[in-house]
């Protein structure tokens, strides 16, 4: 019914522009309004843009310090041993897909743009095919796993759980002949990105079990759970960097070291695993209390209830408000800084300051946090961009 | 009124109480119901039949009097209720199947985690009762994408899945279209005809005289009165079966 009636109107709006127009930009006076200077000065903002980045712009500090945004100071000669890592994520990204295909391949899909997008970059050849390396790799993987998916599945997920350690083994090293590169030299979008997977991966138990603890009918429990969400969401992440770079030394004994990155990405992962608690708490609220009961009348226990039940329909209920998270998480990285990891856009700020760039009038200021911000922007974007398809796929809302 | 206990009945309720607060829900509940029988309970909004039927696999807690369910007595003992629930299986007025698992997940899920059988094993009797109520076609899927008629099938199938000896029914059909409600009693009249022990809340009167054996009239927390459909329907005793009767019939 309703689409006949489109079709027999949809001729008659093609025909006649001036009518659409009317109805969606002029209709009103403020309307109008709008439209006019919104016409008038997009195009011209647009174009001061361009003239400015192609004509009067100096983008030679991003492409001389290109490898120093990139990965901080890690040594030139080892920057293989991230690539390599680089490349195992998209082979197993690639099987998981093939092997799991929808959600899986949308991430995939994904990662590969980011690859191609970073292959336009004024990388040097070999960082290149590095990148078309890690597009191949993620190819082979995803045409491996698509025949042999039912032999392969328990393989692929023994190498992601090991594939944590795989990685901190090569960028580190110090093990097994492999040159220690410390922390302290990791830097750039590595750190960055470092410090965000890091902090998702593992706020993200954390906080699905404050959630749960919370509801929990244990008053201690409960009570722990609500303490330490309610204290961690009343602070800034500002202050809880500082105390757990400046403040944890002085509580702990003196002989007893922890390695700085190690202390920030706890901080990190604590603070977000108290705002993570708060979205999943109101996904578990948003289960109906017939799922509850008809799961008790099966026979199941509280923990298959919990895990088989309500959390699959609480996180589902949530992704678009967890992905936000993830997203003001990544972005809440460039805060390190300021304790002194030089992530992508402290690296920036380094990168401003250089004195070969102190004669160029204006500075470079504009050029390389644009170059930042353009990165930054990349990444979330995709994010929220694979959360809308995750969201499409599991068909949120339709219950 | 009461009918005698029995040496094996399978459902005993002896002098049952619950209050919500100060409302006093189940006001001295005493039943019994026998092996294989099936009861269609009815009787007012409120009367607390659902709340009845929800005791007897612990969804409701009973604060006063004693339930025993197939020679197990309920306690807050965990055991005992985890055997229970094993023995029982139920039905919904709003069908509650899991949104997130297909229809063939819904069904295998108790058997896998509850009974731990094979999932091989499980795969092929769940095919085997959506057969039975009529749906196999529509194993893979998700609960969202069917009928509430088709819905309410698949439930029956996840309550069968656990081969109970009792089925609990609250309002079946209370939440579905009239075409939708005929395919829903006849799978449950297929069921009757199988052995196996049912207790259906329901105001289907024409479902109660074909298939019920004995009939218990709620109100106000209480069995008023019980019988077969024979004695209900043509001879009720009190004034509010009387009274009740007349306005649905
Ligand atoms: N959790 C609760 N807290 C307080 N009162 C409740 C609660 N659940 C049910 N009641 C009350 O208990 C009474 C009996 O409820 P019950 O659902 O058992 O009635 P019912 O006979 O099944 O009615 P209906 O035909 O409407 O389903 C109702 O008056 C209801 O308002
Ligand atoms: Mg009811």
């Amino acid at each position: 019914m309703s689409t006949t009636a489109q079709e027999l109107e949809r001729p008659q709006q093609q025909s006649d522009v001036g009518a659409w127009l009317r109805q969606n930009l002029f209709n009103g006076v403020l309307n109008t309004l709008i439209t006019i200077v919104l016409v008038i000065f997009i195009p011209i903002v647009l174009f001061l843009i361009v003239r400015w980045a192609i004509f009067e712009a100096t983008w030679q500090p991003v492409a001389t310090n290109f490898r120093l945004l990139m990965t901080g100071r890690y040594p030139i000669e080892h920057v293989w041993r991230i690539q390599a890592c680089m490349a195992i994520i998209y082979l197993l990204f690639g099987l998981s897909a093939g092997i799991w295909q929808g959600m899986v391949r949308t991430i995939g899909i994904g990662l590969v743009g980011f690859a191609i997008f970073f292959a336009l970059f004024p990388f040097s050849v070999s960082a290149r095919l590095w990148l078309v390396g890690s597009v191949v790799a993620a190819l082979v993987g995803y045409f491996v796993g698509r025949p042999f998916s039912s032999k392969l599945r328990i393989p692929v997920i023994v190498l992601w759980l090991i594939s944590p350690f795989i990685f901190w083994l090569l960028i580190r090293g110090g093990m097994l002949g492999l040159p220690l590169v410390t922390t302290n030299l990791w830097g750039g979008l590595l750190l960055t990105i470092i410090l965000a997977v890091v902090g998702i991966i593992a706020s993200f138990p954390i906080g699905v079990l404050l959630a749960l603890g919370r509801q929990s009918k244990l008053p201690i429990i409960k009570w722990c759970c609500t303490l330490y969400i309610e204290l961690v969401r009343g602070v800034p992440l500002i202050s809880v960097l500082f105390m757990a770079v400046l403040m944890l030394p002085l509580f702990l004994p003196s002989n007893i070291r922890i390695d700085n990155l190690v202390r920030v990405l706890v901080a990190i992962t604590g603070f977000s695993a108290a705002y993570l608690a708060e979205n999943v708490r109101g996904g578990l609220q948003s289960v109906p209390r017939g799922q509850y009961e008809a799961a008790s009348a099966l026979g199941l226990n509280v923990f298959q209830t919990t895990f088989l039940i309500v959390l699959p329909q609480a996180l589902r209920a949530v992704i678009p408000a967890l992905v936000g998270q993830f997203i003001s998480l990544f972005k809440d990285t460039s805060l390190v800084s300021i304790v002194g990891l030089a992530e992508l856009l402290g690296i920036a700020g380094i990168v401003i300051n250089q004195p070969e760039w102190l004669q160029v009038t204006g500075g470079v200021e504009r050029e390389v946090l644009l170059f930042a911000a353009l990165v930054y922007w990349f990444f979330c974007y995709t994010l929220s961009k694979i959360s809308r398809r995750i969201e499409a796929h599991l068909g949120v809302g339709t219950r | 009124m009461t009918q005698e206990q029995a040496a094996d009945d399978i459902i005993i309720c002896r002098d049952v109480h619950k209050w919500y607060g100060d409302f006093h829900v189940l006001n001295g509940v005493s039943a019994y119901v026998r092996r294989g029988e099936v009861v269609v309970i009815f009787g007012p909004s409120g009367s607390g039949k659902s709340t009845f039927i929800r005791t007897i696999n612990r969804l409701e807690v009973h604060q006063k009097g004693t339930i025993i369910v197939d020679g197990i007595e309920m306690s807050d003992d965990l055991r005992n209720i985890d055997a229970i629930r094993r023995e029982t299986g139920m039905v919904f007025q709003q069908f509650n199947l899991f949104p997130h698992l297909t229809v063939l997940q819904n069904i295998m899920l108790a058997p896998l985690w509850v009974r731990k059988r094979k999932r091989s094993e499980a795969e092929a009797m769940a095919y085997e009762l959506l057969e039975r109520v009529g749906i196999k076609e529509q194993a893979l899927k998700y609960p969202g994408q069917l009928s509430g008629g088709q819905q309410q099938r698949v439930a029956i199938a996840r309550a069968l899945a656990m081969q109970p000896r009792i089925l609990l029914f609250d309002e079946p059909t209370s939440a579905l279209d009239p075409e939708m409600i005929k395919e829903v009693l006849e799978v449950m009249k297929e069921l009757a005809h199988t052995g196996i022990t049912m207790l259906v809340v329901t105001h289907e009167m024409a479902f109660a005289r074909e298939v019920a054996d004995r009939m218990f009239f709620f109100d106000k927390g209480q069995i008023v009165e019980q019988g077969t459909p024979e004695q209900i329907f043509n001879n009720p005793q009190h004034d509010r079966t009387k009274q009740f009767l007349s306005q649905i019939l």
